[in-house]
């Protein structure tokens, strides 16, 4: 499998290197799940409680031909998954095939259907094991002690501003609230492996994107409470956060709208020859909306340098994966569409790390685009509009609350290397908790936008249609008063 | 082929006598140069036309007919809506490196011109393409995104209004969608329910969005290059059936800076006893009726509303407190349609102005057949305009509207 390094000198390009080579990422693993060619669906909620954790061999095999999914109302002799003679072609049989845009495609007198299932799943990349150890004894230094423990910081960071804000809404102080409880590691790792010039197209539930760049805890509740401090003059609900400078557009409710909008804005970049690319976000419930199909077909036609991210969280509000799809996951549709893909363990910080950054230069160097399944899980509710324990099982939650949680998983190996401690942990909790409430405190004192704000960036410049409404609106303000809140500046 | 006619013109040594013949030949020889082209494969702006000097002189010792003494073109030069469109098109392109074209089947001209990266023929998917085209807008790009009709705008809907529409709100003024939907919208000829509908009236509805329908070659260059200059999301309403059309058009027009003024309507034809508005095909059947109505006695005033959204309420009203009176025509369908919004303006501004009810001309209240003589039954026609104009001057006998 061809090996793509961007011919640069960063040492970055050394580690992917060292990687690439011990873990041949175009194989599968030895671990199958099902004996029977195919993933039985029924199980795959307890499945992927049960991630992959043995090592990656590097077993080469060859994808030369199809085999015979076990089609039991046709004859035996129609059907084959043993006869491996298929696969090895002489050169001669070759001459047999014709010419078609794409390559030239043989022909066989085998009819055989490609299963829907491979055999075995798509393997799924990581570093640190369960309990935060490097697993076949490799230790992987790519990460300083300074960006580590920056995206330690960073994550529980996140992890305590989604906790004091969800309790802000339960106390009727917001209207609205969603955590990304379960996918700090997808949040902070991703951002952390991207440039602060990579622009970032997210869903909903990727904030920690915007806090590792910069956007603090202040324009945080300012958002939120939708004073006039904030940046989107309280037009948007609730974590629909914004940011120009932190290159992170506006979060827009519809799902999956990002994702062909990013492929245009990455076609902008190419053709403006940025050295940079866009990232989008989506969740699993997003990979079925039309806009996923288009976007990711016409990332790959058009060759642009996008990395389409998807948090496969096992949930899309009520609805588990095994009822949104049929296919192995996410990351099989990027062979669909021409595009490269890998999956990875999503809980693992190291791992999400390293794959964005390797998945973000051939991006660039490559101008084309990649897709990347991070497996999670999404411990909260969907929202504060939502109880998750009415259709799933509490112990499941726990169990990857506990068990599966990537910032004690990633808490745990920053230990180990000596460069985190207990006393570290209550100072900057408590710091972050502090901070939080003070913001909300702030936010909720300050003024609200004022009236102007309601008829302004509807258009470039207000219409005479929209003078006309605001100045019919001040003067009822001003004969009603008492109909009106009396916080509202003019 | 008309700046060439100017610089002879200019250039003095063809005395204004030439003009006509001139412009015949240039005519002739420019119909020559597009079949050369067309001949050839290759663009017809890349067909060079020398006209040798001893030619302008034996153009100017011939004969000629009645010459205007104004020494600009205005009135000789004519152009379809469809060339009007491609020259602002192309000027555009060549103007602002950050203006590209993307739909189906688009202009293979352009195509040659400006090259595949420019102008990018997508798959059918207008969702993906509507969405791509906000995207590469929301980071500074000026798409123009073509679809076949604004029929299969629908599957795109979602991108023009809420990403597109809403943006630059919703992120208070961060992310700015300077981008043009454009394409044929309303009926064409035998094509169908799914082929016919006129969107004017729900795309104007929506705060966000600039909705534009012109009618003549002027109208088609002036808006559309004021569409593609403009920072906010324009829908830009074309008809099919005026593609082919010529309009006279003058030098102004011609102008690579020319543009029409986005939310001012035009009014076509002064009169003084009832006002007619239309768009789009309509404002040519409206002209019809007007002439027919002069022949009897009925001052008409044409207004061609140009933009949909934002409307041009105050030019409506103006006209309407001369005459008193209130014909609106158009081709969709008549409830909650271009009509219903204008008749409400002209009630809340102008109630005490009007002598008669507001009659209202709108396409009948069924998905389009495809017969030709349901189709003919189920758009307005000429003779439709004339009667309600008159019944809005109390000269025939009124419709009941409700038993």
């Amino acid at each position: 499998m061809a090996v793509w390094l961007r011919r640069s000198s960063s040492s970055s390009r050394r580690l992917i290197k060292q990687l690439w080579v011990s873990n041949d990422y175009s194989t599968n693993t030895n671990s199958s799940l099902t004996g029977n060619g195919g993933v039985n669906y029924h199980l795959q909620r307890v499945l992927l409680s049960r991630l992959i954790s043995s090592p990656v061999f590097s077993v080469r095999r060859r994808f030369e031909s199809t085999e015979a999914a076990q089609i039991r109302t046709c004859d035996p002799q129609y059907y084959s998954s043993e006869d491996d003679d298929h696969h090895h072609v002489q050169p001669s049989d070759t001459d047999q095939g014709m010419d078609f845009p794409g390559g030239r495609v043989r022909f066989t007198p085998q009819m055989n259907f490609i299963p829907e299932y491979l055999e075995k799943r798509v393997p799924c990349y990581r570093v640190l094991n369960d309990n935060g150890e490097p697993i076949s004894g490799k230790i992987y230094q790519q990460v300083s002690k300074d960006m580590a423990t920056r995206m330690y910081s960073n994550m529980i960071t996140l992890q305590t501003m989604d906790t004091v804000l969800y309790e802000a809404q339960r106390q009727g102080r917001i209207s609205f609230y969603l955590t990304s409880h379960g996918e700090e590691a997808i949040n902070i790792a991703s951002a952390a492996a991207l440039s602060q010039e990579d622009v970032v197209f997210a869903q909903y539930r990727e904030p920690g994107v915007l806090l590792w760049r910069g956007f603090t805890l202040q324009e945080v509740a300012n958002q939120c409470f939708g004073n006039k401090m904030d940046y989107g003059k309280g037009r948007q609900m609730p974590i629909h956060y914004g940011s120009n400078k932190h290159n992170y557009f506006t979060i827009s409710s519809p799902i999956a709208t990002q994702l062909p909008q990013a492929a245009g804005a990455a076609y902008s970049l190419k053709m403006d020859k940025k050295d940079a690319c866009v990232v989008a976000f989506m969740g699993d419930g997003g990979t079925s909306e039309g806009d996923f199909h288009a976007a990711l077909n016409f990332a790959a036609v058009m060759e642009v340098p996008v990395v389409f991210i998807c948090r496969n969280n096992g949930w899309a509000i009520s609805t588990p994966i095994t009822d949104q799809f049929r296919s192995d996951g996410v990351v099989v549709k990027g062979k669909a569409y021409g595009m490269r893909s890998i999956r990875v363990d999503g809980n693992d910080a190291l791992a999400v790390y390293n794959v964005i950054r390797a998945a973000r230069e051939f991006a660039i160097s490559k101008q084309k685009p990649v897709l990347v399944e991070a497996l999670t899980y999404r411990v909260g509710h969907h929202s504060t509009s939502d109880d998750s324990t009415k259709y799933r099982p509490a112990d499941e939650i726990e169990h990857w609350k506990m068990e599966k949680n990537p910032v004690t998983r990633f808490r745990k190996w920053i230990e180990r290397n000596g460069w985190w401690s207990d006393e570290h942990e209550s100072e900057v909790r408590n710091k972050i908790k502090k901070e939080m409430i003070q913001a909300i405190q702030v936010a909720e004192r300050l003024e609200k936008p004022a009236v102007s704000d309601l008829f302004t960036d509807v258009y470039d410049q207000k219409t005479k249609d929209l003078q006309e409404q605001e100045n019919l609106l001040r003067e009822v303000i001003k004969k009603h008063p008492k109909g009106y809140p009396s916080d509202v500046p003019p | 082929m008309s700046s060439l006619v100017r610089q002879i013109l200019r250039s003095g040594r063809l005395p204004v006598s030439g003009l006509a013949p001139l412009q015949q030949a240039a005519r002739a020889y420019s119909s020559a140069g597009k079949e050369f082209a067309a001949l050839n494969s290759m663009h017809a702006s890349t067909v060079v036309i020398w006209l040798d000097p001893s030619v302008l002189n034996s153009l100017a010792s011939t004969p000629q007919s009645k010459i205007s003494s104004d020494d600009s073109l205005s009135q000789f030069l004519q152009i379809t809506v469809r060339e009007a469109l491609n020259s602002a098109l192309d000027e555009e392109m060549a103007a602002d490196p950050r203006v590209f074209l993307m739909g189906e089947e688009i202009s293979k001209g352009l195509l040659d011109k400006y090259g595949p990266e420019r102008v990018i023929d997508t798959p059918i998917t207008e969702a993906g393409f509507a969405g791509i085209g906000v995207g590469a807008a929301y980071k500074g790009l000026r798409p123009i995104i073509e679809f076949m009709t604004f029929n299969f705008s629908m599957q795109a809907i979602d991108h023009i209004i809420n990403s597109a529409a809403k943006s630059n709100y919703m992120s208070a003024g961060q992310i700015s969608v300077p981008i043009v939907f454009r394409g044929p919208n309303g009926a064409a000829a035998g094509v169908g329910a799914q082929h016919s509908q006129c969107y004017a009236a729900w795309y104007a509805a929506c705060p966000g969005l600039k909705v534009l329908c012109p009618y003549s070659s002027e109208d088609a260059r002036g808006l559309l290059k004021a569409a593609i200059r403009d920072p906010d999301p324009v829908v830009f309403l074309e008809n099919e059936l005026l593609y082919g059309l010529s309009f006279p058009v003058s030098d102004e027009v011609l102008d690579s800076n020319f543009t029409v003024p986005i939310g001012k309507a035009k009014v076509e034809r002064q009169g003084k006893d009832v006002t007619i508005t239309a768009f789009s095909k309509m404002v040519g059947f409206a002209l019809e009726a007007a002439e027919i109505l002069a022949k009897e006695g009925i001052s008409a005033e044409v207004i061609n509303l140009r933009s949909i959204r934002p409307l041009d309420r105050a030019t409506i009203n103006e006209s309407v407190r001369k005459t008193n009176r209130l014909v609106t025509v158009e081709e969709g369908f008549p409830q909650h349609g271009v009509g219903a919004e204008i008749c409400a303006s002209v009630v809340e501004d102008s109630f005490g102005y009007l002598d008669a009810p507001v009659e209202r001309i709108a396409g009948a209240d069924v998905p389009m057949p495809y017969a030709a003589n349901l189709e003919r039954m189920a758009v307005p026609q000429v003779e439709d305009i004339v009667r309600a104009a008159k019944r809005a001057c109390y000269r025939s006998v009124p419709m009941a509207a409700t038993a």
